[in-house]
């Protein structure tokens, strides 16, 4: 029986510990973010977090997590990433809120496994920034291993990227259209970008109408057939009605003001404002609409809408009383978003707990999925994340992660695996060079006898 | 009763292929496919069709009786997807640009919403074009596919999102009308993109406009319902020859090489609602069971990935890599194994390398058995024609592969096919080598 589980778990890389299991992380230094830090234990069971606190009963049966000297944390977030995705822009149309992320997620992306060894356990995927209104996101899990499916974050709020400034604008300014295409499409401007928004709003609420009417037909029991569905429009409505959330990228303060009136005007709101770079400069108006901020760190100036942007934006937003994350947008920082969080105390002066607080809790609630993650607490998703060190140093490295309560990385195991992976791959190569040398041996050897055949090699 | 020796057979083949009377081949190992092998079987063929088969089989006084011992008869091999038959470059329309120009939205009376919302924005869709329209008994690829044991071929437009509607062919006659055995047999699909600068441009946005051109179907469809039914004082719905070319398609085929789009073309089928069959297959071995449990038909390339032959030797392959091209052979096996509903094409494979495709595939662990119904029932079966071809059943159209030995015995010669009853023998390969030709046209790649 115990070799058959082995050998099953050799099978599924994925899953190194199986949920459904009781697990106690012991004698760490626990760092709740929502319910503050203290030495203690974490009780897992069937994925959810049941206890924290500084004295916990181990269970019988649980199976023991040692770990003296290290740091528990809720697992990270990243409210902005392009990974595990087999396309990322749909780029020809100023509108593209009928494709989505969902239909291309690429379960096989390393990134995924990379994002977890850098602590993250939850993603959003968004769409690109080559239109006004883009495609549909996705909130995903890092759960490494399983299909597309097995990734999506269950029960998340769906989600759409907008996108403001000079990428949307780009594909109208000739040649200046993105991977080089030729042509021009509307807008090319900061003004074509507002009016295509209100545009496309424009015909969702016709759109809306449309199906208001049928139903109200069929309230009165006439004869109707339903409007023909427009993949389009239908993300737009579900803005409208306040079931999709909109997350902007955007830069200067002047377009984020725009976006913030027009949502206004069309009665639905921005959740986030993503990169927001000049958000300090309007940050009393972010607030007052409601709108959460998703920034970097410490990365401008790679392009003119960029230069106006500094280091404290994150810090001033936070006191300004936004609701703020730092995000990646590159599966490279995907890799220290702790060591991004802590950025915000050097510059800003942030608490350690509010710095922690950009990368875990503040990025749940603007996704709409602070009732599962982003914490530890009795109740939550069993997410969570071992570093060896504070998070907050640089010089901390992750141990381990859980989602679900099931371990999806194990610094440990991960380097004892890479030797056998080395020797799997050169087995590989050798095989098949072996077979390439009989190939090529072939045709020499029985040559004589095959074309003697009607129908034999030539 | 007329008897004649295999010695004449040759000689004869022109006289039989002109005369269809009836042709016994006695004492054959027989592998019916629907039914068990027969080791000493007869099978009479009559007017293109199998008349009896069995051990016994009374023979009619006029029959040709062509003494079998020591050959293999089994159904024709069918080609589950392929190009054969139309001609290299069928016409396609023009891309159309995604959008009007951005002059044309301040021209003053243009319609607010953009072009890429109506129902004449189909961009890269050609559901009407029917193979069956465009045969040509001539194209050379015939005789080749044939020479290599196949009575039969399942032909699509290959070019485009919607490509076309293809056909299921006899690989005989010189009249177009003769070679059809069933038309439309399914809505070829494919993934690609054509450059960011054209909708759509990226993988998602080809599966949304499918999914949209599927919605628009289903609605087209109750819009004509409704007309019809009181067209009085109603507005006529317009014409769509898109959705039209996609509703009389009996099955959408849709590509999906490795696990993971394997995976999302068996749950985009569910979405849509519409009979598919899915393409490519190389990575199954890693998801057999799931592929088994959807139900939807598989057809397996037989174009097994090979090392790029002008790669940077220097440039280290991937473990993933490696283990597609290590494994891809022991993906029918897994399918077999699973219970999945699977069938072969040549995906460029030349005809002539066909058999060593199958023979890998064979030594990766799928049954003898099996790779037989993967070539012949199995096919028929998938695209609705098992009740006239892909097995040695009375009634059945008479089209046989006469192998001196095993079709897995690389040296056994096909000594013969026989396709609507009218025998056909394999030439020598002739033209440029097979190499060149490998892939030109060939459907079903999978990016």
């Amino acid at each position: 029986m115990k070799r058959f589980a082995l050998s099953l778990l050799a099978m599924l890389p994925a899953s190194l510990l199986a949920a459904g299991q009781t697990i106690i992380i012991r004698n760490a230094t626990v760092l709740t973010v929502t319910k503050g830090t203290f030495q203690g234990s974490v009780l897992i069971r069937d994925g959810k977090i049941v206890e924290a606190g500084e004295k916990v009963l181990v269970p019988d049966g649980a199976r023991v997590i040692e770990a003296a000297g290290q740091y528990v944390m809720p697992g990270i977030i990243d409210c902005h990433s392009h990974i595990a995705a087999d396309s990322i822009n749909e780029g020809a149309v100023a509108v593209s809120s009928m494709v989505g992320i969902e239909d291309v997620i690429n379960p096989d992306d390393p990134d995924i496994y990379r994002a977890l060894a850098g602590g993250v356990t939850t993603a959003n995927i968004l769409h690109g920034s080559a239109n006004p209104i883009g495609g549909k996101c996705q909130v995903m899990k890092m759960r490494w291993g399983k299909d597309a499916q097995g990734l999506i974050f269950e029960g998340a709020m769906p989600g759409i990227k907008f996108a403001l400034g000079e990428n949307p604008k780009r594909s109208g300014n000739a040649g200046g259209g993105f991977g080089g295409s030729p042509g021009l499409r509307y807008p090319a401007t900061r003004m074509g970008v507002e009016d295509v928004i209100r545009e496309a709003f424009n015909q969702a609420r016709a759109y809306q109408k449309e199906w208001r009417d049928y139903q109200a037909k069929l309230d009165r029991h006439e004869q109707a057939i339903p409007p023909r569905r427009d993949l389009k429009l239908e993300p737009l409505v579900e803005v409208l009605e306040g079931k999709r959330y909109v997350h902007a990228h955007c830069y200067r303060a002047d377009e984020i003001l725009m976006l913030l009136r027009v949502a206004d005007d069309y009665g639905f709101k921005i959740r986030t404002l993503q990169h927001v770079l000049e958000g300090y400069k309007v940050a009393n108006e972010i607030a007052a609409h409601g709108a959460g901020a998703s920034t970097f760190s410490d990365w401008w100036a790679y392009k003119a809408e960029a230069f106006d942007a500094i280091p404290y934006n994150a810090a001033l937003l936070v006191r300004k009383g936004v609701l703020v994350s730092v995000n990646s947008d590159s599966a490279e920082l995907m890799r220290h978003l702790n060591t991004e969080a802590a950025k915000a105390m050097k510059y800003g002066g942030l608490n350690e707990t509010e710095a922690l607080s950009l990368v875990t809790i503040n990025p749940a609630k603007q996704l709409g999925i602070e009732n599962r993650v982003g914490s530890i607490e009795p109740g939550k998703d069993a997410d969570i994340t071992i570093f060896d060190k504070h998070p907050l140093s640089n010089y901390a490295k992750v141990e381990k992660v859980f989602i679900d309560g099931e371990l999806y990385f194990d610094r440990r195991k991960d380097l004892e695996e890479r030797p056998g992976r080395e020797l799997r791959k050169k087995a590989l190569i050798d095989k098949q060079k072996a077979l390439e040398k009989k190939d090529r041996k072939k045709p020499e050897a029985t040559d004589d006898k095959k074309s003697e055949e009607p129908g034999g090699d030539r | 009763m007329k008897h004649v020796t295999p010695i004449l057979l040759a000689a004869a083949s022109l006289a039989l292929a002109q005369a269809p009377g009836p042709i016994a081949l006695r004492g054959a190992r027989i592998v019916t496919v629907s039914g068990p092998v027969l080791e000493k079987g007869t099978v009479l063929l009559r007017n293109g069709l199998i008349e009896a088969v069995g051990e016994h089989v009374d023979l009619p006084k006029d029959a040709w009786v062509v003494d079998a011992q020591g050959v293999t008869v089994y159904p024709g091999l069918i080609d589950a997807l392929s190009t054969v038959g139309l001609p290299e470059t069928p016409a396609q329309p023009a891309a159309p640009r995604a959008e009007a120009p951005a002059t044309a939205r301040f021209g003053g009376n243009e319609p607010a919403m953009p072009l890429e919302q109506g129902p004449e924005f189909r961009p890269f869709t050609t559901t009407w074009v029917r193979a069956a329209d465009l045969l040509n008994p001539a194209d050379k690829r015939i005789e080749e596919t044939r020479s290599a044991g196949f009575s039969s071929v399942v032909t699509f437009p290959a070019t485009g999102i919607f490509a076309g509607e293809g056909a299921f062919l006899n690989l005989s006659g010189e009249k177009q009308g003769r070679m059809v055995v069933v038309s439309p047999a399914g809505q070829y699909v494919t993934l690609t993109t054509h450059g960011f600068g054209t909708y759509p441009g990226s993988l998602m946005g080809v599966i949304a406009y499918i999914r949209q051109v599927s919605f628009d179907a289903d609605h087209y469809k109750l819009e004509l319902q409704a007309y019809a039914s009181h067209p009085a004082g109603q507005k006529r719905p317009n014409y769509d020859r898109a959705v039209e070319g996609l509703l009389e398609s009996p099955r959408l085929l849709l590509p999906a090489e490795d696990a993971k789009q394997l995976d999302r073309m068996i749950r985009f089928a569910a979405e849509l609602k519409r009979p598919a069959v899915l393409y490519g297959g190389h990575e199954a071995y890693k998801i057999a069971d799931r592929v088994a449990k959807s139900g939807v038909p598989l057809l397996v390339s037989l174009k097994w990935p090979e090392k790029p032959k002008d790669g940077d030797p220097d440039q280290e392959e991937s473990y993933r890599t490696l283990e597609l091209r290590d494994r891809a052979p022991s993906s029918p096996a897994a399918l077999e194994k699973a219970g999945a509903h699977f069938a072969f094409y040549s995906g460029g494979t030349a005809a002539k390398d066909v058999r060593k495709a199958l023979k890998r595939a064979v030594d990766a662990g799928l049954t003898e058995a099996a790779a037989v119904r993967a070539l012949t029932l199995s096919a028929a079966e998938i695209y609705g024609v098992a009740d006239r071809v892909g097995s040695i059943e009375p009634g059945k159209i008479a089209n046989l592969l006469v192998v001196k030995g095993s079709l897995f015995d690389e040296k056994a010669k096909i000594e013969s096919i026989f396709i609507d009853g009218i025998k056909y023998e394999p030439v020598p390969e002739s033209g440029p080598p097979p190499g060149e030709r490998a892939g030109r046209g060939a459907p079903g790649g999978v990016e």
